[in-house]
Parts: structure tokens; sequence; C-alpha cells
């Protein structure tokens, strides 16, 4: 059984969408990344989505590469990653990471896997890795019971998205466009068409995330996917304000919103 | 080059772009669809008669190829070497990335596509994309990271005459590799219409093994060259590589060569030793950049680790896949070549020649100088080597006559 699935579960049993928040591990610091996830967590994100900063992301826009890059510049490593990872898990919410590959090689794929389980982390999301590429992460994803998240985009053929849901354990991550992380002023007509394509092959959960920033968003894709995926949106609210205490704040108050907009589903 | 030798040989990669354990697609699946594409057009294409026809017409008509090969008598009289120089700088755009820009804006159009986006450290591939661009009458958009922007404002303005557009990256640190980062993500966003013009033998599966074979004209010719000129193969050849076009497209004629040695030049920097390099095999370690796995400079934690080059065209923190294979199988050989000694071999061939020769070719020469004597002893004779001249050296006065001290009114 996926770890996450128990979530998804929930959600589904609610008639709602499950609402994943995204954060770069370490910023704006390490412990204010915690207060900031814990925070996203009491008002009412269902999962946390923890990334790992790098220092080359092509899938992320201008947001993420700036909290990445304030992370790295303050030193964060990946063994801090796990301490956060354990932290936020700590909260009762599930708990998935976000990484480019080269961080988990360099660690060690296996080495990754087994603190990523002892951390009490769920799985990854891979946004660089495809399944052809990924021998050595489905096994140590199996040896120790963790949750695989490929990516399937609207350019990705049927034979394709059939191979990457096979290889997707937990979730599989459909990119809402053809383009890389960051909010929008509206969502894709692309998503609604990818998600049911991968609903005929597959009753593994959806989520659907890049370009979702506001509740009346996550309403819209609410009503068609079983997740959404909010990253750069909430990261502004750190982004953009004078302090921590401000940030959290706003930050707050957005994942409030965001947590409104998947309990009312446009369908 | 006849049109038989542009096709594939060997079977490397396999058919996912595996150099062993090398190479691949580390890349988002949104981009699969375009790699897959470009995959069977760049095999269709190499098959079609009328392709290669045109490619080759196009190299011999408008790029001035086949480039020189030169016997420099008087640095061969320095060096204790015979020393074959491919005149690579004589090629339209001044080096040889003129060939991969033809064959890849040959393959854009036949795609069906209007625009090409590239990527540029010091300007050069840049410059030599625009100028296909204009040549096809391709959009263009050249990404180039701020802090080079300033340090190569000629060629910023080159690409402008040609029609490009220059996009300066303000991301991350600045420079190449922020730059194919921001190249990438245009192409996520915008894949239908656009072709990535990659400027060299790196990247995910199919570029390598497409830009080698744009760039395998090269060896082709020169291997030609030595047998007819001096009557038998080299004993060595030697290039310099950062990503490793010009390396891999005068290497690759010669792989099947046993007695041929083949040498790849590093940039070293301000030696190995202190970190500050851009010398990926000799001084890197395995990991995943831009798309292959390969060798690459890098922190404990996979961060990408800054490089250090005078050359700005060797200054990337990564290197082709199929350097590492040959590295890896020991069919080549990589030695860091430091920006001292390149600078004195760049002196020395302009002083014994007559020829200011790119710093990035510079290695070449002075690792040819450092192999020399050792070829000697081991052949018991003087040895021959073919130094590949990738490139010419105006776009490189201001950073030698700084690094000299000859820039302003005395000297």
């Amino acid at each position: 059984m996926s770890r996450i699935g128990i979530a998804f579960e929930k959600a589904r049993a609610e008639g709602r969408a499950l609402l994943v928040g995204c954060m770069p591990a370490g910023f704006p610091t390490v412990e204010g990344s915690i207060a900031a996830m814990t925070a996203m967590v009491e008002a009412g994100v269902d999962v946390i989505e923890v990334e790992i900063p790098y220092s080359d992301p092509v899938m992320d826009g201008p947001v993420i590469q700036k909290a990445s890059d304030i992370a790295l510049a303050g030193g964060v490593r990946t063994a801090d990653t796990l301490r956060i990872i354990e932290a936020v898990a700590a909260t009762g919410a599930p708990v998935v990471t976000m990484t480019y590959w080269n961080p988990i090689e360099r660690y060690g794929v296996d080495a990754f896997a087994r603190d990523l389980d002892a951390a009490g982390g769920t799985g990854l999301i891979t946004p660089d890795l495809i399944p052809e590429e990924a021998d050595e992460w489905l096994a140590a994803s199996d040896a120790y019971g963790l949750d695989r998240t490929f990516l399937v985009a609207p350019s990705s053929t049927d034979a394709r998205l059939a191979m990457t849901v096979e290889h997707c354990r937990g979730f599989v991550y459909a990119t809402a466009i053809m383009g890389v992380t960051g909010a929008r002023a509206q969502t894709s007509d692309a998503a609604p068409v990818l998600v049911s394509r991968v609903r005929e092959v597959t009753e593994i959960p959806v989520g659907v995330g890049l370009g979702v920033g506001t509740g009346a968003q996550a309403g819209t894709v609410g009503g068609y996917a079983d997740g959404v995926i909010v990253g750069s949106a909430l990261i502004r609210c750190l982004l953009d304000t004078p302090d921590l205490d401000a940030g959290l704040a706003a930050l707050r108050t957005l994942s409030a919103e965001l947590a409104e907009g998947v309990r009312n589903p446009v369908r | 080059m006849s049109a038989d030798a542009l096709a594939t040989t060997g079977s490397h990669p396999d058919a996912a772009g595996h150099f062993g354990r090398l190479g691949g697609r580390f890349v988002p699946e949104a981009l699969v669809a375009a790699l897959d594409e470009l995959t069977e057009a760049h095999r269709t294409a190499m098959a079609d008669e009328s392709f290669r026809a045109e490619f080759a017409a196009l190299l011999r008509d408008y790029a001035g190829t086949p480039s020189l090969l030169y016997p420099a008598e008087r640095l061969s009289a320095k060096l204790g070497a015979r020393v074959l120089l491919k005149r690579e700088d004589l090629n339209h755009t001044g080096a040889h990335k003129v060939r991969n820009v033809l064959g890849q804006a040959l393959l854009t159009r036949r795609m069906g596509k209007t625009r090409v986006i590239a990527e540029t450290g010091a300007g050069q591939h840049g410059v030599a994309t625009a100028t296909a661009a204009a040549l096809f009458d391709l959009e263009c958009v050249v990404y180039m990271g701020e802090v080079d922007t300033e340090r190569q404002a000629l060629n910023v303005a080159r690409m402008r005459m040609l029609g490009a557009t220059v996009v300066p990256v303000t991301t991350g640190s600045r420079t190449l590799k922020d730059a194919m980062n921001e190249a990438m993500r245009d192409w996520v966003a915008n894949v239908d219409g656009t072709h990535y013009l990659i400027g060299t033998a790196a990247g995910p599966h199919p570029f390598p093994s497409l830009v080698r074979d744009f760039v395998r004209g090269i060896g082709d010719e020169a291997r030609q060259q030595c047998l007819d000129q001096t009557g038998a193969l080299p004993d060595a050849v030697a290039a310099c590589v950062g990503g490793g076009s010009n390396a891999l497209g005068i290497f690759h004629a010669f792989v099947g060569d046993p007695d041929v040695r083949l040498y790849g030049f590093e940039a070293g920097g301000d030696g190995l030793a202190t970190g500050r390099h851009a010398a990926s095999i000799t001084g890197g370690s395995l990991g995943v950049l831009h798309g292959a796995r390969t060798y690459v400079l890098q922190d404990a934690d996979g961060q990408t680790v800054e490089s250090h080059s005078i050359s700005a065209g060797l200054d990337y923190p990564g290197v082709g896949p199929e350097h590492a294979w040959l590295h890896d199988t020991g069919r080549a050989s990589y030695l860091p070549v430091t920006d001292d000694e390149a600078m004195a071999a760049f002196e020395l061939l302009c002083r014994t020649e007559g020829i200011i020769p790119a710093i990035e070719s510079s290695h070449a020469l002075a690792g040819a100088a450092a192999i020399a004597p050792k070829l000697a002893a081991e052949l018991g004779r003087e040895p021959t080597i073919l130094v590949n001249l990738s490139g010419r050296g105006d776009k490189d006065v201001h950073t030698a006559g700084e690094y000299f001290g000859i820039l302003g009114k005395e000297q």
C-alpha cells in the first residue's frame, strides 16, 4: 500500500481533492522552512512537498529558483532536508519529497531511500528522472516501501503515459501546462484532458501542478484532479514580505484560501 | 567530405543514448516527445542522400570546408614533434562550431520548426547560431549569462546584427550553465515550434550523437589529409575539451585506429589543486547535469560547482558523455592544462607561425607541447601530432592583451 494513498482515500471520501503545498527545504532558513511548513499544515494544507534545493532546477520558474538560491546560499545540505522532513512529518501530515536527480545520486540512491524512510517521508517526486533511467530508484523504493511519483505531460504519448503511470506508486504528477513552475493568471485547458487520459489507464490518484495560485483555481483544478499542487504562490508569501512573521501570516492566509478552494470543487 | 562519411558508425550509444553507464536522458517528461522527434529526424536525415548532399554543399560553399591541414614547421621545431594544425579557425564565423549549427539548422527546417534557441558562454555559439538562423530565416533567441553579456559586449552586438534576440540570464551564477538552464526552460514551454540548437556534444540523447555527427567531418577530413600529406596516420591527436564538440569531431575518425593516441586537454584554470578549474573529467566526479550522466564539477551534495578558466569556451562544469565514456574505456586520455600553460602556447603560436589561436585551442597546443617529449621517448623518433586548431583568437584579443599586459599606449 502506498503511504500517501491513505490521505488520498480520505480526501476522496470527503468528495474533495487533496491540497499539496510545496516549499524548498532550508528556505528562508532551515528553522524557517520548518516553521513555514508547519504553518501550512495548521492552515489546512493536507500534504507537504519538500523540495530539495538544487543549483540547476530546469523545471522551475523564477520564484522557486530564487527560493532555492536563498536556501543554498544559506548552506542547506541534503542531511538538513532529511531533518526538515522528519520535523514536518511529526505534525502528522504526509511529507513527500521533490528532487532533481543529481543530489540523490550523489547521496547514494539506496542510502537516501533508507534515510528518507527513517525520517518518515512518503516518497519522491522526480522532475528530471523518467522511468527508463530509474532502475536504481525502482529497486530502492521497493526495498523501503516508498512512493514513486513520475511526471506526465500534455506532450506524453499514450504509450509513454501508460508506461509512466505503471511505474508510479502513491500518485502521478500531471504537469498542467507545457512550461515551468509558477503561478499563472489562468489555469490550463490542457490539464483536464491530460487527467482524463491518465484515468483511462489507471486508478492511481492524479495530482495536478504548475500554475495554481488562488483558492478559485484550486477549486477548478480540484474539480477534476485528486490532488492540487501549489508551490510558487505559497513561496512568494515568504519572498514578498519583510520578515518571517509577516511571511508566515501571509502563508497561513493563502493556505486557508487554497484549503477552502479544494473544498469547493467546480465540477 | 563524402556523403557516406556522415553516416553514424559504431554501436554506441545504445538506442536510449547510453554510452555504457553514461549519457541517457535526465529530463522533464515534457521534453521526451521532442527528443524522440529529434532522434527520429536525425536518423532519417542521416539516411537521406539529399540531406547529406545539402549539408555537404553548405559546408563547402558557405563554411569554407574542408579546412586546411597545415604543417607548422617553426612550431614543430620548437616542440620536437611534427605538428599538423587542422585549421578550423579559418571556417566562416571562425571556429568548428559552424558545422554543428548548419547541420542543426537544416534539421530544424526538416522538422518544420521556425524558431531556434541557444545557450552561449562567450558568445561564439550564439554568433554561430544567429548566423545559421539568418541564413535559414529562423527566429533566433540566445540565452547568455548576464555576467557574460557584460564581458562579451562585442559578441552581443554581433548576434543582434544578425537579427537574434539576446536574453541576459540573471539566475544562479549568471554564466553558461545558467544560460543552458534557461534555454531548457524556454524549450519546455515552446517545444512545438522550437528547436533547441545546443552548442556542444552534451545534453540529453540524441544531442551528443547528433552534434558529433555534424562535426565529425573535422576528423574525417584530417585523417585523409594526413594520409595524403605524410603517407601515414598521426601518432597522436590533440584537442581541447570543454563540452567537447571539437574534440569529438576530430577524434571520431581515429577511434578505430588503435595506434593513434587520442588526447583531450581540459581547462585546468589556476591548477586542479586550487579547485579553480573547469576540468570535469580529471577534476570532477560522476553525476547528472543538463540531461546526461557524465563527469561534472559538484560538491558533496551534488550541487554544481562553478567552473573557472581563462577560456570562456571551456568554462563549463560538465562534459559530453561520449568523452566520459572514452575516458572510462581508456580509448582517449584526458589531461588538464592550466591558464598559464595555455597562454604560453597561445603566444608561441602567434610568434612562430603568425596565427592567433583561440584560447580554447591554445589548451590543445599546450597539451601537444607537453606530450611531445614523452611520445618521442616512447616511439624513439619524432612523433607526428595532429592538433585541432578549433578556433581563431580574434574574440580573445582583449583577454590575451590583458593577460600579457600589452593593452594601452605603452608596452
